[in-house]
């Protein structure tokens, strides 16, 4: 048992060795893997099983500590005993992203023809091609249907696309602070963050690993641009204002004077440590491509017709990077799908990362939910517990 | 009188006897949009008592998290906007208890409704009360009633009307008034059809079962 009181935590990497993943670029992977983490106990008939989705720059860890990093589980608030997505009760899986570098198949990794890493070999993926791949996953788990997909963000999208795709397998789904597509001024960030990768001359055409080089600088500018838009302007007056970092006046330089300087700073240092460029920009493309009415001839109810998935959608007030107004979008859209669908804002000034944080007002809806699609699946009885 | 035992007297606040009226009208194990449903009390009996595929859509925030949590498939939103996203036939009852009065344009949310499902439930606040018209008669104010609490520059009803009127807007986009109950002071009484002018008079809310032609 590890700290979090987590049951039952098993890490693991399976090899796809026999299954070919035809990716949406045309290119077809062989020699898949995907590594990931699973917490609690499948039931009998195994439908207790929950699939959590990561965002961007998260891992496999969600409730519990990343071995290589250090690093404490990324959603710990909403995953573990007793919490939302309750390990005592439900199987909750959680798998490192094709095109990661938490040890899933990803640029980082070795290419079965022998000639090192892929670097920029590795083909152009998709939010879809993520999910054909968890898809895979399950289906070595031996699950037919999961009970439930949950992510936010990117996470979020892998819901939708979960949902759009094997609809059949997904008895619930719960996208959380995310959009059916990616929108202009979110590509505009995303490149801004690539750019940097590449402007940097440790990048070395993507072909960095054997070189013993990593573009950290480029990375870092990246993760920082990246950062603001996870948080919002009322946050960062709180957290920092225009508070001067260990000085008693500016400097008339350019250091750190302030202290959004410093941790900024920090922030694209620190994630240098555990990110992989090249992943970074392979994962930014698959969101930028992401556009689920467009695979539908842009018609979103479309790619939801006659589905028996049930969803919750959540955003945040204060979310600039996928505001409400996407959700709504989204619900509009399932509502005229005729799905059973619930929306939730919550009111919160801390931006796009409040669905990562302690935010009580989320964890009852996510509970409340839960439960009523478990009494639903007939998980529990009455809507009571029995455990 | 309502029957206090009905499966429909549940937990509902005494003052939306309308609630236990419309509940009681709801075949059982049918597909039910409850517009404006507020804390979600009717949307939850009529999906744990009468067996209902319930959705709700409500304005208020703190309605529809609550509403959330407790199970129910609700969603945000208001009913002049978002109604057109519905599907044509998607529910077979769809219900609006107190809200019509609220909304921007009554007469396109009534049509919504009847393109939503076939059979509609609309409960009124009713203007043609005597107690209404005896205020502006006698005092020369605006009412303030059990039925009609806030003053009218606080009030979010911006559109009332009389049992009448509703009867004859019903008339306009072609709903037929299948059954009416009104209200008065607790007090149920029956039509088949429109209400009476007597009802008119004495009722202070009236619930009408809907259908299209």
């Amino acid at each position: 048992m590890s700290e979090t009181g987590v049951k039952n935590e098993q890490s693991e990497t399976v090899l796809f060795d026999s299954a070919a993943l035809k990716l949406d670029c045309g290119v077809t992977l062989n020699h898949v893997s995907l590594a990931y983490t699973t917490y609690g106990t499948l039931n009998g008939d195994k439908r207790n099983a929950i699939l959590i989705c990561h965002p961007l720059t998260c891992d496999q860890y969600p409730a519990s500590e990343n071995p290589q990093t250090g690093r404490d589980g990324w959603w710990t608030q909403a995953v573990g005993p007793g919490r939302p997505i309750d390990t005592d009760k439900y199987f909750v899986i959680c798998s490192n992203v094709l095109g990661g570098c938490g040890g899933s198949t990803g640029p980082q990794t070795d290419n079965p023809d022998g000639s090192g890493p892929y670097g920029l070999n590795f083909p152009v993926i998709t939010i879809a091609d993520m999910v054909r791949a968890q898809n895979l996953l399950i289906d070595h788990l031996g699950i037919e249907s999961l009970f439930c997909v949950i992510g936010g963000s990117m996470g979020g999208m892998q819901v939708l696309e979960w949902a759009a795709m094997h609809g059949p397998r997904v008895f619930s789904a719960v996208p959380i602070a995310t959009s059916a597509r990616h929108s202009s001024q979110n590509i505009a960030f995303h490149e801004v963050g690539r750019q940097a990768i590449l402007a940097d001359p440790e990048w070395h055409a993507g072909a960095y690993y054997e070189k013993d080089a990593h573009p950290r600088k480029g990375l870092a500018v990246a993760r920082m641009a990246a950062h603001i838009t996870y948080l919002s302007e009322t946050a960062l007056q709180r957290k920092f204002g225009r508070n001067l970092q260990d000085r008693e006046s500016v400097t008339y330089g350019f250091d750190a004077d302030f202290q959004i300087e410093s941790y900024l700073r920090h922030q694209g240092m620190s994630f240098v440590e555990r990110f992989d460029a090249n992943s970074y920009l392979y994962i930014t493309r698959a969101m930028d491509y992401f556009d689920i009415a467009a695979e539908n001839n842009g018609n979103l109810a479309a790619a939801f017709k006659d589905t028996a998935t049930r969803f919750c959608v959540m955003s945040f007030t204060s979310d600039w990077l996928f505001p409400t107004s996407e959700s709504v979008n989204l619900v509009r859209a399932l509502n005229a799908a005729g799905a059973n669908v619930s929306f939730v804002e919550i009111e919160s000034d801390k931006g796009h990362d409040a669905f990562l944080l302690d935010e009580p007002e989320m964890h009852a809806t996510l509970s409340g939910f839960l439960k009523s699609a478990a009494k639903a699946r007939g998980l529990i009885e009455g809507g009571r517990d029995h455990d | 009188m309502i029957d206090p035992k009905s499966a429909a007297a549940g937990n509902l606040a005494a003052d939306r006897i309308d609630l236990k009226l419309i509940a009681d009208m709801v075949p059982r194990d049918t597909k039910v949009l409850d517009i404006g449903c507020g804390d979600g009390a009717l949307l939850e009996l009529l999906v744990n008592e009468r067996g209902v595929d319930g959705r709700g859509l409500e304005l208020g925030q703190s309605g529809v998290n609550n509403c959330v949590a407790r199970g129910l498939s609700v969603v945000q939103g208001n009913a002049d906007a978002d109604l057109s996203y519905y599907p044509d036939n998607g529910f077979d009852t769809v219900i609006l208890s107190q809200t019509l009065q609220a909304t921007q344009r009554p007469h396109d949310v009534l049509r919504e409704m009847a393109r939503i499902g076939n059979r509609l439930i609309v409960s009124i606040p009713n203007f043609g009360h005597w107690r209404v018209r005896l205020d502006l008669l006698a005092k020369g104010r605006m009412p303030v009633t059990g039925a009609l609490k806030a003053s009218w520059y606080e009030t979010a009803n911006i559109h009332l009307c009389t049992l009448k009127d509703f009867a004859d807007l019903c008339d306009v986009l072609s709903l037929s008034v299948e059954r009416c109950i009104t209200l008065s002071r607790g007090h149920a009484t029956a039509y088949a059809g429109r209400p009476t002018r007597r009802a008119n008079l004495l009722a202070d809310q009236g619930v009408f079962v809907l259908r299209r032609l």
